[in-house]
């Protein structure tokens, strides 16, 4: 057997340790791995586009920076930090379960899509978990600010993985179906579908219970 | 019917709306670099069909060099001030959360109609793709109603998505990267030296071992390829298969969706998952490129323990 080609992964991992820029870690693992395994450059590099030509759909969602743009430039994040202002007993940490799990709900139903990184995010989330901090902290501690902004883009991810394997149709069920298939064995999307319930579950006591106890954090920070 | 080719049309002009707009950026001292970046996202969106697969392949190099090489500017067209914002937020009030929501209301009225009412029959939509067109469409009414409401100049919406794309930089392009590195080690054969050396290595007999090493190993083969589709099918194939299902008879069901979550976890742990990960750190203007995955290990590492011992507590019953 030809174990040449697992100098890619190490390239990859020694890249990242050595914190080089992603984009060329991973052309160069890239073109390395296609070489040791003896494929010819013109093969490689084909290999390479091909790819990426067909995974252009995650291009898509690029669509909404115009629209997040100018909303931001008519004061959408200090009107979402205003309404949390607005708002009785509004603290970062409940904030954030809530939004873990609309999200989860959301993504279980099929609705991935609907919210994201760039969607809800910046606009909306991140804003109003600074601006609930600030409520009840006072001004934040640069460290602390950034903290909290971290907080709400994890949520997102959490809420985002462990709600859409509940959605059959995800590409995921997909592939699972597919992959275990080959190997003759035949399930269907609900079947798999239900044994994402118990870790959803568990996303969302784990990472919920954090977000609630990182108010005290914040408390504890200040003082 | 609408076409992913007319969805990849609409964003490919979008990204070509940026390359101009980046070229005529006099402030921008790398003006030329970011408009070739953003010219040859627009090229593969427009027109990756005709490229072929070494024309595609020479366009990522395009992109991976300036990406990588650290040539791109960060562009600063004009907006409004801090100051402004306030009036406008304070003139508008929470009016202004409603073109916010008209996305995601599209995307989400829109999915459920094509799935549940006569809709769905017309064909409207490239099958399996409703979100993805619903998502253009309520962006593109999202801009017409912010036009008919507050008229901002008409460069206006390229502009400021200029000022988003440009604070998210290369990192929007490396989830393609990665999606394409996946292919690159498939041909290479990696995935099957990766499972044929795990099972070498797993001492006969002991299921706990065995689903241990399944269950770590698809978070960290995620973790080294970005994504845990890409890891699935290695480590399916390498152990889930041959020893959890074959020889210590477990269920496949729970095997294969709790194996996926496991790998889930590794993606919270990775900058390789850049979309997750990295755009959202550059998005948010963290100081920490790696701020969001170390918000996300306390919750990642216990849920792989849980998912770890849900494969052995459900699937050998």
């Amino acid at each position: 057997m030809n174990y040449w080609p697992l100098l890619g992964i190490l390239l990859v991992v020694a890249g990242f340790a050595l914190r080089w820029n992603p984009m060329l870690v991973v052309t160069a693992a890239a073109l390395a791995t296609g070489l040791l395994a003896g494929l010819d450059p013109v093969a490689v590099v084909s290999t390479f586009g091909k790819a990426f030509n067909d995974n252009r759909i995650i291009a898509v969602v690029w669509i909404v920076l115009p629209v997040i743009g100018l909303l931001e430039r008519y004061g959408l994040q200090e009107r979402a930090t205003a309404l949390i202002r607005s708002m009785q007993g509004a603290t970062t940490g409940r904030l954030l379960a809530l939004y873990l799990v609309y999200r989860q709900v959301t993504a279980a139903v099929g609705l991935m899509s609907t919210a994201g990184q760039a969607q809800t995010v910046r606009p909306l989330v991140a804003p109003m978990a600074l601006a609930a901090a600030e409520q009840q902290w006072g001004p934040l501690d640069p460290a602390v600010a950034e903290r909290v902004k971290s907080m709400a883009a994890a949520t997102d991810n959490v809420g985002l993985f462990f709600g859409e394997d509940i959605f059959i149709a995800i590409g995921s069920i997909v592939l699972i179906q597919q992959t275990l298939a080959a190997d003759g064995y035949t399930l269907a999307p609900f079947e798999l579908a239900v044994w994402a319930i118990p870790s959803a579950v568990a996303a969302c006591l784990i990472h919920g219970g954090r977000m609630l106890w990182l108010d005290r954090r914040l408390g504890g920070a200040r003082r | 019917m609408i076409s992913m080719t007319m969805l990849y049309a609409v964003v490919g002009v979008m990204f070509a709306g940026f390359a101009v707009l980046s070229a005529l950026d006099r402030q921008n001292p790398r003006r030329l670099a970011n408009a070739a970046f953003w010219g040859l996202m627009a090229l593969s969106l427009l027109a990756g069909d005709r490229l072929g697969d070494f024309g595609n392949g020479l366009l990522v190099l395009g992109l991976a060099g300036i990406g990588g090489f650290n040539l791109l500017g960060k562009g600063r067209p004009a907006t409004t001030s801090t100051t402004e914002r306030e009036t406008w937020s304070a003139k508008l009030g929470n009016r202004l959360f409603l073109p916010a929501l008209i996305i995601p209301a599209v995307a989400l009225v829109g999915t459920l109609a094509v799935a549940y009412t006569p809709l769905g029959t017309l064909g409207l939509f490239e099958p399996k793709r409703e979100t993805y067109a619903l998502l253009i469409l309520g962006a593109l009414l999202a801009l017409h109603v912010l036009f008919a409401w507050l008229r901002p100049p008409a460069s206006a919406p390229l502009q400021e998505g200029r000022r988003l794309v440009d604070s998210i930089g290369w990192a929007l392009v490396l989830p393609q990267m990665l999606a394409a590195l996946g292919a690159v080690f498939a041909a290479a054969g990696v995935g099957t030296v990766v499972g044929d050396t795990a099972r070498a290595v797993i001492p006969d007999g002991s299921i706990f071992v065995t689903v241990l090493v399944y269950a770590f190993g698809m978070a960290l083969f995620t973790m080294v390829m970005g994504n845990a589709f890409a890891a699935f099918p290695v480590l399916a194939a390498g152990i889930g298969v041959p020893l959890l299902i074959q020889q210590y008879h477990g269920s496949p069901a729970v095997i294969g969706a709790v194996g996926m979550l496991a790998g889930f976890c590794g993606t919270l742990l990775t900058p390789m998952a850049a979309n997750f990960n990295l755009v959202p750190a550059a998005l948010l203007d963290l100081k920490d490129r790696y701020g969001v995955i170390r918000a996300q290990v306390a919750t990642a590492v216990p849920l792989l323990l849980f998912n770890t011992l849900l494969i052995y507590w459900v699937a050998f019953r």
